[in-house]
């Protein structure tokens, strides 16, 4: 059990691409951290630095009181589930499991304790003679982890380890995986870019873009107060609707083509700015009657996805997208009123896009 | 439908199947016949009434017999062996590790010089061997298994390398990156993990070069003078070629029994190789 703490870390490649800039997280004690973000946002970077794959350009990493920049990867005391599993081929899952073990000097029987111990837990008892090539691609997944938790290490680094699941299979190693976490209790930093995953599982979550650290929070608290319009597109689905507006004068209405919506006291400081405007889909409801905060327009695609409706429609000059109650019944090119609550409503600065 | 269909099968693909198969075995074959037909039907000519030039109807081992009994042949062939193990395994040991420095280690230089060893793979034996008797005189190695075993590798150490470093680079580096963090050393990691997992690698590597070092000819001659020194191919052709006279039988004789270790070689092991390739390395 172990910290991670990672201050002013950077990597800068060779041939000059600036892959992390200037990171700093603390990792807490027994925590699950999820670091999300596009491809090439520098989060397997982050992670193979910490797992000391990668050199370090600059900065500082610690696993407990230690500062580990200069160790190699096998003194760190860390494991890692890669996302093609790097099972060795040539050797049965139980040698796959064993071999960390058998590198550290553990005595043969402890060695068979521990297999056996995570092998149950992973339910992968009956495969233990079998090789790589034998399993299917949910068993290699487990075997993988079973490698990763015999050593019971401090810290666990996961790299997308279930981006080569199908949807199903992935869905249901991801609850298997919070329930693990939730039984050895060790610190876990777990990199992907799947934002429903990094939700579902991480106890707090860092998005990541262009090698910075975005953002970091509980995964409610990044829904809700994104810092920045890369955040608050990034996380949901379907995505944030965004539109670009004009603040009137005395900062109480926010205007676009078509579009005239009364916005929450804290924009009062910011007449006569343009901003982007932030709507969720789910923000968006039909309303009844005309009121200060809402808008007529014309649905032109509809998305029956049983457990909510998407409607597709064109407001303020660009494409957008509601999420409505199942028991709506709308039909195509109807003309739909949707209401807006001015404090669900997220503004950015159309320059530095922060959140304001 | 069904009938076009299998007319189709025959001509595209049993019919030039066919003609390549025939076209590649009959050298073997006629070396077969050769081998075991007498000397009468040997050097009469084709026109006399009752010739049989494809097949011999009075199969013989006088031919056999007499290369194993009149030449040094089974010494050539023990020369041969021991030469080509050694030289064989020299060159996989060295092209193991400078096929997986070239793939794996990124180092200043290293792309220029997987092309250099590439390039004194194309230098031909037939200009390097003049400079290479040179040496094999000051070291006083001429006439010993030495000379060849030392020289041969110059020629497969860069071919294996080669072999190696590609086989090496479709081996997913994470299982590398996991062994490190399972507590091996780099070095331990690529003993233990890699050339494991490389072993169909490895062992079509060893093939060729095992086979280039049994059939190679021109250093044999040059660097091994005396009769109980020579390989194979070189003291066939020496000792069965006298003047103009060519000892047909005992030539095609000793080409059978010399190619016979090559062929268990190749059948053993290519079952090896085929099951290791199918054994898929990828997760």
């Amino acid at each position: 059990m172990a910290d991670v703490s990672i201050r002013q870390l950077n990597k800068k490649y060779d041939n000059g691409f600036h892959a992390v800039k200037d990171v700093n997280l603390e990792i807490r004690d027994k925590e699950f951290l999820v670091l999300v973000g596009p491809s090439g946002c520098g989060k397997t970077t982050t992670l193979r630095m910490v797992a000391g794959l990668e050199e370090i350009t600059s900065g500082e990493i610690r696993i407990g009181p230690d500062v580990v920049n200069d160790l190699p990867p096998m003194d760190r005391n860390i494991a890692m589930v890669f996302q093609n599993y790097a099972l060795y081929p040539h050797k049965t899952v139980f040698d796959n499991m064993a071999f960390g073990l058998q590198m550290r000097g553990y005595a043969k029987d402890d060695i068979l304790k521990r297999v056996r111990e995570a092998a149950e837990i992973l339910g992968i008892e009956p495969l233990l003679e079998r090789k790589p090539r034998q399993l299917s691609g949910g068993q290699r997944q487990r075997v993988a982890v079973g490698r990763a938790i015999v050593r019971h290490p401090e810290v666990f680094l996961f790299d997308e380890p279930l981006s080569n699941l199908d949807a199903k299979l992935r869905v249901q190693m991801r609850v298997e995986l919070k329930r693990l976490h939730e039984r050895l209790e060790t610190t876990a930093i777990y990199v992907t870019h799947d934002q429903v995953e990094a939700m579902t599982l991480g106890t707090r979550v860092v998005v990541m873009k262009d090698g910075r650290v975005q953002q970091v929070g509980e995964p409610l608290e990044l829904y809700g107060r994104p810092a920045n319009k890369f955040v608050a597109g990034f996380i949901g689905s379907p995505a944030m609707n965004f539109v670009e507006v004009s603040i009137s004068g005395d900062g109480r209405w926010a205007e676009a083509e078509g579009l005239r919506l009364s916005t929450p006291e804290r924009l009062r400081a910011h007449g006569g700015q343009r901003l982007t405007l932030g709507v969720r889909p789910e923000a968006l409801q039909i309303a009844n009657g005309a009121g200060d905060s809402s808008f007529a327009t014309a649905v032109d695609v509809i998305e029956p996805l049983g457990n909510e409706i998407l409607l597709n429609f064109r407001a303020g000059g660009v494409a957008m997208v509601a999420r409505v109650d199942p028991g709506v019944r709308v039909k195509a090119h109807e003309n739909i009123r949707f209401a807006l609550d001015p404090e669900r409503l997220h503004f950015f600065d159309a320059k530095t896009e922060d959140a304001i | 439908m069904l009938i076009e269909r299998k007319w189709k099968k025959w001509v595209y693909f049993y019919l030039p199947m066919a003609v390549f198969i025939v076209f590649t075995l009959f050298p073997f074959y006629w070396m077969a016949v050769t081998a075991f037909r007498p000397d009468t039907e040997l050097y009469a000519t084709w026109r006399q009434p009752n010739a049989q030039p494809l097949w011999t109807l009075a199969p013989t081992l006088e031919h056999v017999k007499g290369l194993l009994q009149t030449t040094a042949f089974p010494t050539w062939l023990w020369n041969t062996m021991l030469i080509a193990i050694v030289a064989t395994i020299i060159s996989l040991i060295c092209g193991m590790f400078a096929g997986y420095a070239l793939s794996r280690l990124r180092f200043r230089g290293s792309e220029f010089l997987g092309t250099a060893i590439f390039i004194t793979y194309l230098v031909p034996q037939t200009l390097l061997f003049i400079p290479l008797a040179d040496i094999i005189r000051d070291l006083h190695l001429g006439n010993t298994p030495w000379a060849l075993m030392l020289t041969y590798p110059t020629i497969l150490i860069p071919f294996c390398t080669w072999l190696l470093m590609g086989y090496f680079k479709t081996i997913p580096k994470e299982l590398e990156e996991c062994a490190r963090i399972d507590g091996a050393t780099r070095f331990g990691a690529m003993v233990r993990i890699i050339f494991p997992v490389a072993i169909p690698g490895i062992l079509s590597a060893g093939i060729f070069a095992f086979t280039l070092s049994w059939n190679e000819f021109i250093y044999a001659l040059v660097f091994m003078a005396s009769a109980d020194q020579k390989t194979v191919p070189v003291g066939v052709v020496s000792e069965l070629i006298r003047g103009d006279i060519f000892f047909w039988g005992q030539l095609m004789a000793g080409a059978l029994l010399g190619s016979v270790p090559v062929a268990i070689v190749y059948s053993f092991f290519v079952e090896y190789y085929v099951t290791g390739l199918t054994g898929s390395v990828k997760g």
